[in-house]
């Protein structure tokens, strides 16, 4: 099977982010990127799917020369190859503008994948839609927010959560997967996998290799403010007695903050 | 005109959706235009009366056998005809599983961009402005989208629901534009969970509970004070979660749910970062810890300094005494 894994460089979750107000961006100076976590669990399924049925496992990252140190990551988990699409705009937050990226490169860099998989979300713009769209822009079916993953000739059939309950999606490949944690548990990288994918090239793709011109595409959103957000007021900590203090909590809900 | 997609469970329109379409109401009147719901599925016109009731001026009522069951592809479809048809200026969503898994894809489909779980709508120089929270919460992100329809999904919990209104409106029935063929995956089975518990997402109390609790059985103490409530929901730390106190359907959090409650009581949850990233729109928080020090104060409305295995019986008394009263 011929699996391709997008993953994204994200700053780690917890990092402090400083948000510079006039450049409508964050501080990226002393900030720590990781790959995205659930981007993660996709490259582990991928991993598994390979080992349990053959085939080869691509990893491709949209983002500028930093995100090679993700695919090495990606590399040393043992992917058999991993590619640079190079975008060196800034981040815009916009999910289309990512997708019809990662759409173009699928069709002209890796057309023949059987499944495309993706993490949830990436964990910092927290968007939740390049997998979707992707997968309309390619003509492909989906299943997001994937928790169980069966490929089993030509068809997959896939566990989503949804509000109460789950959802069981059965899907012809190719087809386009996004998945949630308790897919699986990654694995670590190897020592031996660390020293392999330092040598393993990483191919660069540019945007004109894909057929955009300057420019393109150009974001379909403006990003009016990013602000940190509104503190929340220093609360009433109550101690002593628990009967007490509990008596004093249900009324301050009941009348102060009149949420029961 | 500004559209919302309601969405329908179990033959009834899902409360994100009418709180939705409030928001869209809303927002229009501000611009000056009108209201519209839009229904999607194999018969669903039925459900128009709920949809006036709830503030739509016109509802349009796509039917298709081909789309009885769910599927990203047919429904993307035909909203995506919808949009073409009937030109919105805006189209929301609500951010539920499934407003999350389609409007990317009408979205695609329409060559638009999407301002995805939004917490805040406003109308900034005669044009829509979409707010949410980015970072796990540690930044807030403002846009205005460039293309046309405005389409949004906004995050459940965090839009008031409106007044019922009187009177109905026309109806629009509208045939789904799914290309024979082209629909390659679909839901083929819905697995309800047992218990008839409310979804964490779905509550206006939620209950969490943390690595404190020691152990599966004190989550008992939380649904005892969630049965207390009439919408309540128990909730977890992933630190409870994976631990395998609790199913990870209850996890709230950067890698779980995102739940925006009217009270949020964090139980034994020392509020780490991505905790907070899932809870921190919830419009009161309280906590209870045993450490002075815990970051959950820092973010709590309320807090109690305590032991939870006395603190949480006693507050579960007093809060239906609280409720009797
Ligand atoms: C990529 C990533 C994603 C993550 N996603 C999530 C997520 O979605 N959700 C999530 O919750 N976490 C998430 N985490 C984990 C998170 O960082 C914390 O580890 C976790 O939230 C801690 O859970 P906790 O507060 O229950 O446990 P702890 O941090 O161990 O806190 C337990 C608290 O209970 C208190 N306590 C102990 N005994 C008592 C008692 N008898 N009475 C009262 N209080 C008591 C303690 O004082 C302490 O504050 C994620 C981490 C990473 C790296």
């Amino acid at each position: 099977m011929n699996i391709l894994v997008f993953v994204k460089r994200v700053p780690d979750t917890e990092s402090r982010i400083r948000i510079q107000r006039e450049a409508r961006g964050i501080v990226e100076e002393g900030l720590n990127f990781v790959i995205s976590p659930y981007d993660e669990y996709a490259v582990e399924e991928a991993l598994r799917l390979k080992e349990a049925q053959g085939g080869a496992v691509r990893v491709v990252s949209v983002g500028r020369d930093e995100a090679a140190a993700v695919l090495r990551k990606t590399l040393a988990m043992g992917a058999d190859e991993a590619f640079l699409v190079k975008d060196d705009a800034p981040e815009a937050y916009d999910g289309l503008r990512t997708a019809r990226i990662i759409a173009r490169a699928v069709e002209r860099k890796f057309a023949g994948a059987d499944l495309l998989l993706f993490g949830k979300q990436s964990v910092g713009a927290d968007n939740s839609q390049v997998p979707a769209m992707a997968a309309e822009l390619l003509g492909l079916p989906q299943a997001t927010v994937v928790t169980k993953l069966t490929v089993e000739g030509g068809a997959a059939t896939a566990l989503r959560e949804i509000e109460g309950g789950t959802e069981k999606v059965s899907l012809s490949l190719p087809a386009v997967v996004s998945a949630q944690k308790g897919l699986n548990e990654p694995r670590y990288e190897t020592l031996r996998g660390i020293m392999a994918a330092k040598k393993k090239p990483v191919p660069v793709i540019t945007l004109e290799e894909l057929g955009f011109g300057p420019g393109e595409p150009s974001p379909g959103l403006e990003v009016t403010g990013l602000d940190a957000p509104a503190a929340r007021q220093a609360g009433k900590v109550l101690q002593g007695d628990p009967a007490e203090t509990a008596r004093e909590l249900a009324r301050l809900l009941r009348d102060e903050a009149k949420v029961i | 005109m500004i559209a919302a997609y309601l969405e329908i469970r179990d033959g009834k329109i899902k409360k994100s959706s009418l709180e939705t379409l409030a928001e869209a109401r809303r927002r229009a009147a501000e611009l000056g235009v009108g209201t519209a719901a839009v229904m999607a599925g194999a018969s669903v016109a039925g459900l128009a009366a709920a949809a006036f009731a709830a503030g739509a001026a016109k509802v349009y009522a796509i039917e298709d056998p081909a789309l009885a069951d769910y599927s990203a592809q047919a429904y993307a479809a035909a909203l995506a005809g919808f949009a073409a048809e009937a030109k919105p200026a805006a189209l929301f969503f609500s951010a539920t599983a499934m407003g999350k898994d389609m409007a990317p894809r009408v979205a695609a489909r329409l060559g638009v961009s999407l301002a995805a779980d939004c917490t805040k709508v406003a109308v900034k120089d005669g044009a829509l402005e979409f707010t949410r929270p980015i970072y796990a919460g540690k930044a807030i992100l403002s846009v205005k989208l460039k293309t046309s329809p405005q389409l949004a999904t906004l995050r459940p919990n965090v839009f008031p629901a409106g007044e019922p209104v009187e009177g109905g409106g026309e109806v629009v029935k509208m045939a789904a534009a799914v290309p024979e063929g082209a629909v390659k995956g679909r839901v083929v089975e819905v697995l309800k969970e047992e218990t008839t518990e409310l979804d964490v997402t779905e509550a206006d109390v939620v209950i969490s509970g943390g690595r404190g609790l020691k152990g599966p059985e004190a989550f008992a103490l939380l649904r005892d004070m969630a049965a207390v409530f009439p919408r309540a929901a128990v909730g977890a730390s992933r630190s409870a979660v994976d631990s395998g106190w609790i199913g990870h359907q209850h996890q709230v959090g950067q890698t779980g749910k995102t739940v925006s409650p009217q009270l949020y009581l964090a139980v034994g949850i020392s509020g780490a970062i991505q905790h907070l990233a899932g809870m921190s729109s919830s419009k009161v928080i309280a906590a209870v810890n045993k450490d002075p020090e815990a970051p959950i104060f820092k973010v709590a409305d309320y807090g109690i300094v305590g032991d939870l295995f006395e603190v949480v019986p006693k507050l579960t008394e007093e809060l239906k005494k609280a409720l009797k009263e």
